[in-house]
């Protein structure tokens, strides 16, 4: 299983899917009212580390975080 | 007015603290810290809480797995030209006219401390992980407007074979 946290203003609890790849967790959180529509503005880290790359492979214990625009300072 | 400040995590020259900055006691230790290390150049950066739009105060959410890698990768940048960055934010509500948010540039020379500080604090705007949020009448709101998209965000709006 690959669990999934929603940081900041996203509401909506974490989730742990069956997800091989970035596109199988884009394929599941696209059918998810109140989180699809924070999709097109959202950055996505696995185990903390950034990533842009949408095949990249997932393995059961990874993390997905689902990061929304940022305003630090 | 009176503040309580409290220091939460710190990793190498990052610290994060809940609620506001005790920016002098900061400034004055890294100050301390750097004393003997031969940088002609200090510049530092500090970000106020202005009395705008009826806030009472901002509120920050910090993801601090990433923060710290963000900043680390700043710590490698700065060490190529020879320099040092250091930084501190608040985690949680911080009151208008006082700092959320402060950091600095020790380098040997001025230029390379100039063009770090406004390149590490842009960088820092753009992709550090913070959300902020407006405190009006004990509610917070995210601030949408003035938030921006990270670099490479919208990749899981893109559809894939299902």
């Amino acid at each position: 299983m690959v669990k999934i946290e929603f940081l900041g203003p996203i509401a909506h609890e974490p989730l742990e899917i069956e997800a091989s790849s970035l596109q199988d967790v884009a394929n599941r959180l696209q059918n998810i009212d109140g989180v699809n529509e924070w999709l097109d503005r959202c950055a996505v880290a696995v185990n903390s580390e950034m990533t842009n790359d949408l095949t990249k492979a997932l393995k059961s214990g990874d993390v997905v975080s689902i990061l929304p625009p940022v305003c630090g300072g | 007015m009176l503040y309580l400040y409290c220091l939460l995590f710190v990793v190498g020259s990052m610290e994060l603290y809940n609620g506001c900055l005790d920016v002098k006691s900061i400034f004055g230790r890294w100050l301390e810290e750097e004393s003997e290390s031969n940088y002609g150049a200090f510049i530092p950066f500090i970000g106020t809480i202005r009395a705008e739009d009826n806030i009472d105060a901002l509120s920050f959410d910090i993801y601090e797995p990433i923060l710290e890698n963000w900043f680390n990768s700043w710590v490698e940048i700065a060490k190529k030209r020879g320099a040092k960055v250091k930084m501190a934010h608040a985690i949680g509500d911080v009151p208008i006219h006082t700092s959320s948010y402060i950091s600095a540039v020790f380098s040997p020379k001025r230029r390379v401390a100039l063009e770090l500080i406004d390149e590490f604090v842009e960088d820092f705007k753009a992709n550090a992980p913070i959300w902020k949020y407006d405190v009006i009448d004990g509610k917070r709101v995210y601030a949408k407007d003035r938030s921006t998209p990270m670099n490479g965000s919208g990749i899981l709006a893109k559809k894939g074979n299902i």
